[in-house]
């Protein structure tokens, strides 16, 4: 490989400057692009499974062998439930977070005070990653999904609701202006003017509150599943773990990281087909 | 219905009606900032008619603005009346539609059509009726092209006349335009004023028009009232119905007689053009 490139590039040099300019890899899609490096590294990982003996080859498994335990989860239908139960659990700790975020963005629009309290807060509660709370909910609430979704809520409250108050407060003067110009008022001008006018803040509070969302619930049923209670794909892993299922821990963690391209997908997709659609923000 | 009788002095006008559209009466106008009290407008009267087109005039920070957002609803008054057609202006309406200088006043997550057709949806018109509205001022303005774009698509020359149209839609009884064309180049500018003037004369629409260009004033207004510096007064109501070519010996010499009521020379002017 090294020897080729090194041989490579004094024809890149030249070509360069030349008229008949050769196709470089910074030429090609970036589809192909990426889908190139992800097939060497699927094929490296591969490889390396090969060459391994023994203990070490008990612990590892390759890309093949994992594809297919997750085609057999899928199939058994325990991964799909782990699947299904994590992402339950994160919807409903979303809904419940974008209730609480909108209740204490409007507080905070409402009055200063509100607006110190929410910053302050916010200021505090950020930095501390948000399964540090695990253990003291633990014992508050119990092992049960209750306490699950008031870590998960909690972990999503604070990204959104600074942003989506960042959204409002920032909102052009001149729309404003305008909407009660042609009669607006109260409620329809929060939803006529303020709402869409601070949707890249919220779309990118969302983005935020999902991804400290479904980092945290894959922690805390890390956690949970040493404790025995049932349910989600951080319980699965280690479920895996304690019955030595290497290719099912693998499947987990493939699992977890395919949702989480998706989603990104997903908000990309919405904020292509609105924000960046209307100039709101750039691509 | 105000008690005042009609001012004296202009011959023209549209209708010619004893009671003004819009009359505003002693007018004191500022903002509290810090617990201090800034007066910009102190003590401003002047009246327009059903179909005129007055300019207000005057030096930067003379609160000609800030009379504007008082005529729309957007800021109260310390003292005196504004009344449009007898009814005090306490709040915002789409009576007084306004245009503001500001390449961003569209809705930029509408298209041009859904910009024009939307506000019209607000006071209650039917969708139909909105959209057959929408597509004759869309003509009117030259937009019909650009109608399914987004604002950001958009020049800075055309989204004021997205704004225009959008105000003229909703049929106010008078426009208000906040230096609307005071953010375009020369050559916009310019093609800008005559198509309003163009616009006005089809629509018939009652006209108050900010603007700190003597040119400006002249050009579109019928009547230019000039105000002093803050707290102003009114120092004169110039009759310019009858300029409307800048080539004339009186146009220049009613473009002089205003530079000399702003008592500034040709240096200031030339900063104040772009203020």
């Amino acid at each position: 490989m090294s020897e080729t490139r090194e041989a490579e590039q004094p024809v890149t040099a030249v070509s360069a400057g030349s008229a008949h300019h050769r196709r470089t890899w910074g030429d090609l899609p970036t589809v192909l692009r990426r889908g190139i490096v992800l097939v060497a590294l699927l094929g490296a990982w591969q490889l390396s499974t090969l060459f391994m003996t023994g203990a070490q080859a008990q612990l590892m498994r390759g890309p093949l062998e994992v594809g297919e335990a997750i085609v057999d989860g899928f199939a058994r239908g325990d991964l799909v439930d782990a699947t299904l139960t994590t992402l339950r659990i994160l919807l409903l700790s979303m809904a419940i977070g974008i209730v609480v975020a909108a209740l204490l963005t409007t507080f905070a629009m409402w009055s200063k005070l509100g607006d110190d309290i929410l910053n302050l807060l916010t200021a505090m509660i950020n930095p501390l990653p948000a399964i540090a709370l695990l253990p003291l909910a633990m014992i508050w609430i119990g092992l049960n999904t209750t306490a699950l979704v008031v870590i998960i809520a909690n972990a999503v409250i604070w990204p959104l609701a600074i942003n989506v108050s960042t959204g409002f407060r920032t909102v052009n003067p001149t729309l404003l202006a305008v909407g009660r110009n042609i009669g607006l008022s109260g409620w329809r001008l929060v939803r006529g003017v303020y709402l869409p006018a601070a949707l890249p803040h919220i779309v990118s509070g969302i983005k935020t509150g999902w991804a400290f969302g479904w980092r945290t619930i894959i922690a805390a049923e890390l956690v949970f599943g040493v404790a025995g209670e049932g349910g989600g794909l951080g319980y699965f892993i280690n479920y895996a773990r304690f019955f030595n299922r290497t290719e099912d821990m693998f499947a987990g963690i493939v699992t977890i990281m395919i949702i989480g391209i998706a989603f990104d997908l997903l908000f990309s997709l919405l904020e292509r087909k609105t924000v960046i659609k209307w100039g709101m923000k750039t691509a | 219905m105000t008690t005042n009788t009609s001012h004296a002095g202009s011959t023209q006008s549209a209708s010619g009606a004893g009671t003004p559209l819009l009359s505003v009466q002693h007018a004191k106008i500022g903002y509290v900032v810090n617990r201090e009290t800034h007066v910009a407008v102190g003590d401003v009267s002047f009246e327009v008619r059903q179909g005129e087109k007055i300019m207000l005039l005057g030096p930067s920070g003379c609160g000609k603005s800030t009379l504007l957002k008082a005529v729309a609803g957007f800021l109260g008054l310390f003292d005196g009346q504004i009344r449009l057609a007898g009814r005090e202006t306490l709040k915002p309406g789409p009576d007084r539609a306004v245009v503001f200088q500001e390449f961003d006043q569209l809705f930029p997550w509408k298209t041009v059509r859904d910009n024009i057709v939307h506000p019209q949806r607000v006071i209650g018109r039917a969708r139909s009726e909105a959209e057959r509205r929408s597509d004759e001022y869309l003509e009117l303005m030259k937009l019909t092209q650009a109608a399914d774009r987004y604002p950001h698509q958009l020049s800075g020359g055309m989204k004021q006349r997205v704004a225009i149209a959008r105000a003229l839609a909703l049929d106010p009884m008078i426009l208000l335009m906040d230096e609307p064309f005071g953010a375009l180049d020369a050559q916009t500018r310019s093609r800008l004023q005559r198509e309003l003037i163009d616009v006005a004369a089809r629509t018939n629409v009652t006209l108050l028009f900010v603007t700190h260009s003597i040119q400006e004033a002249v050009y579109v207004g019928d009547r230019v009232v000039v105000l002093g510096n803050a707290p102003s007064t009114v120092q004169e109501v110039v009759d310019v119905s009858a300029l409307d070519d800048p080539s004339t010996l009186e146009f220049t010499s009613t473009q002089e007689h205003l530079r000399s009521l702003l008592a500034i020379d040709d240096d200031e002017l030339g900063n104040l053009a772009f203020e």
